[in-house]
């Protein structure tokens, strides 16, 4: 892959042809992530900790009113999760497409 | 011992730590006076990224405001952590790719624009001063109640050690100081959350304590036996707000905006080597950032029943020694309205006889919880800690806003490297004198302020920047026009319902929306957004070779520019 890169990057019109494709293609899984992720980002902290915080109050977890739980605890943790997700899925995206070995 | 001494001991140990790292790491070119060299690894770079992010106003007021205003407090709690999502999956890594020093270098280049540039740097120094002349008056709190010495002597103190190492060290001096300062400052803001969080339910662990029973044998939860005591004293339940549902909906964006948009956290992203560290980093940055934010939440609530378990329907003549001591400070006052001698503490104004500043509440809470002398001292230690590594972390981003963006790439491009590195400290020279300047005089409107860094980094910085990694038809027309439109907003907004420039401040019900001056960070963000990619529609789309930079920096390891691959 790594060679292929090499290659890609000394030579001539159609390999840059195939490394615009494969750019592409990496974007766009990229895209594909982040839309999931912030989906999570926006349903924990805005739907769950704020729009629904009312009903979900309604449901006690130990000492906690969820929604409550929600705003100043859960959101924080699922936060953290996210970007390790993130940085899960982007080292192994990077690795597939050859762009992990930088300088 | 008594608090003062140990405080002396402490303070003097963490202090001669932070001056033998900036010995340590004084900085010799420009590349390490701005980017630390660019070699820090993800870990040392997460842990400066959180000390340079919690500021005073995080370790000391955050808590004490939730401790006030309960639910409504949650908009900090999630503003100010949600923030790092977006920056480490929308800004990190693409201008780590960039890999130039400031963000008005991304903004400039990106939008191959002097005009750009100029605005952008007009927004940071803004953004920045705001911040830092907060911290500053942070130092002198501390000082003044810890060290019994002057308010202004205690500023002056905080100015000479920045100095020292901002001064000297540049972004590498500042970068493993803060990697102490972090440390110094969870640590102090732990060990007194774990002892109160024992002594109040038995749980060790603060997150947990929050939710359990409490220790007196009743079998109430803890929370339920704050909303009983709130509500009996006529306060809205601790677990309900006061705010409505919309505009606590754009405060926490409006935080979460500006945090991702802030100059000072970005900057730290250049100092990594990889594009894959940037992104490492920002994780491991929110982790260690969550430690104290889960925690705070916590504090909030064990200090606000302890305050009042202390306080309400007691003899004023047999309150603790702390409470003296803060009453000298101005920042906490008893007046017996009704000649009783007992505190009533009640949520009508007419009759309630205590008055709390929020920022008390986590200094004074170890001294209310009765825990030890040397906790005492080393929650001051950390205050300064978190205090001064935002302080040293501003001023960076001032100074080099001045020697690289305006200097070096505006007014004289010719000037030597060694030329500007000499701006670049005197720039940070003066920077810490205004900073003090304003530590020592605060203009009456810093707090409020203070919304208005965080408003107008995202009404400008985070549009700008964000469409410029994922639209690459944005031209500099849209760029700046979006720029200048969200931050125009942004200041009279602040100007018209906060800072009252504009005649009498309106009430409430006049905001737009709904929308309090906090909160309207997130419509002016809206606006950039709208009006940046109006404009480029109807103007020339940006030239190829930018065209082709946008490109570049979306894929972590292709045509680096030659320069960042030769080995240092």
């Amino acid at each position: 892959m790594n060679a292929l890169n090499l290659l890609i990057t000394t030579t001539n019109k159609p390999f840059k042809m195939i490394q615009k494709t494969s750019h592409k293609k990496y974007w766009k899984t990229n895209l594909k992530y982040l839309t999931i992720l912030l989906s999570i980002w926006f349903l924990t902290s805005y739907v769950f900790g704020i729009l629904l915080v009312d009903n979900l109050n309604e449901i006690q977890i130990w000492g906690f009113p969820l929604g409550f739980w929600f705003a100043q605890q859960g959101a924080i943790y699922v936060f953290v999760i996210l970007i390790f997700v993130y940085v899960y899925l982007m080292n192994r995206l990077d690795k597939a497409n050859g762009f992990d070995q930088e300088s | 011992m008594n608090v003062q001494s140990w405080t002396y001991i402490i303070v003097g140990i963490t202090f001669a730590l932070y001056i033998g790292i900036a010995i340590w790491s004084r900085a010799g070119t420009t590349k390490e006076f701005y980017v630390a060299g660019g070699g820090v690894s993800p870990l040392a770079n997460g842990m400066a990224t959180a000390a340079d992010w919690m500021s005073a106003a995080s370790f000391i007021s955050m808590a004490g405001i939730i401790s006030f205003t309960g639910y409504d407090g949650s908009v900090y709690l999630m503003g100010w952590t949600g923030g790092y999502v977006l920056l480490a999956l929308l800004l990190a890594p693409y201008l780590r790719k960039f890999g130039k020093f400031t963000v008005p270098d991304f903004i400039g280049d990106r939008y191959y624009s002097k005009t750009a540039r100029i605005v952008a740097v007009f927004c940071a120094l803004i953004v920045s001063f705001t911040y830092v002349a907060g911290q500053m008056r942070g130092v002198g709190v501390v000082f003044s109640r810890f060290l019994e010495v002057d308010i202004n002597t205690g500023v002056i103190i905080g100015m000479i050690i920045v100095l020292f190492y901002a001064v000297l060290g540049g972004m590498k001096g500042i970068t493993y100081t803060q990697v102490a300062q972090y440390c110094v400052l969870i640590f102090a803001f732990m060990v007194p959350a774990i002892f109160i969080s024992i002594q109040m339910t038995g749980n060790p662990i603060p997150q947990m304590g929050m939710g359990a029973t409490v220790n007196d044998g009743s079998g109430l939860y803890l929370i339920e036996k704050l909303n009983g005591l709130s509500t009996d004293l006529g306060f809205t339940a601790y677990t309900d707000g006061n705010k409505s549902m919309l505009d606590i909906f754009a405060i926490t964006l409006a935080l979460m905006v500006g945090t991702a948009g802030l100059p000072h956290v970005i900057v730290r992203f250049f100092t990594v080597k990889r594009v894959k560290d940037a992104r490492k980093s920002a994780g491991l940055a929110l982790l260690l950032i969550a430690i104290l934010y889960t925690t705070a939440p916590a504090v909030a609530v064990f200090a606000r029943i302890n305050l009042i378990e202390t306080v309400s329907e007691k003899p004023y003549m047999g309150m603790p020694a702390w409470f003296k001591n803060w009453e000298e400070t101005g920042l906490l006052s008893f007046e017996d309205k009704n000649g009783d001698g007992n505190i009533q503490y009640v949520a009508d104004t007419q009759i309630n006889e205590l008055i709390v500043d929020p920022d008390i509440m986590v200094l004074a809470n170890p001294e209310i919880a009765n825990l030890p002398a040397w906790v005492i001292a080393l929650v001051a230690a950390g205050s300064l800690a978190a205090a001064l590594s935002t302080a040293a972390g501003l001023l960076l981003v001032i100074s080099a806003s001045v020697s690289h963006d305006l200097i070096k790439k505006t007014f004289n491009p010719n000037i030597t490297e060694k030329g500007e590195l000499i701006a670049a400290r005197l720039a940070a020279v003066a920077a810490v004198c205004i900073a003090g300047y304003f530590g020592i005089h605060p203009p009456g409107f810093v707090a409020a302020v203070v919304a208005l860094a965080f408003g107008l980094a995202a009404a400008s910085f985070f549009p700008a920047i964000v469409l410029g990694i994922f639209y690459k038809r944005m031209n500099k027309e849209g760029a700046i026009s979006g720029m200048l439109v969200g931050i125009s907003f942004m200041l009279y907004y602040m100007a018209k319902y906060k800072l009252g420039w504009l005649g009498e401040i309106p009430p409430p019900d006049q905001w737009w929306f709904g929308i309090s001056p906090e909160g309207f960070g997130s419509v002016a963000m809206l606006l950039n957004f709208m009006v940046a990619i109006l404009v480029s529609i109807f103007t020339p789309v940006p030239p190829k070779h930018i065209q082709e930079l946008v490109e570049n920096i979306r894929i972590p390891n292709i045509n680096n520019n030659a320069h960042e691959q030769l080995p240092h």
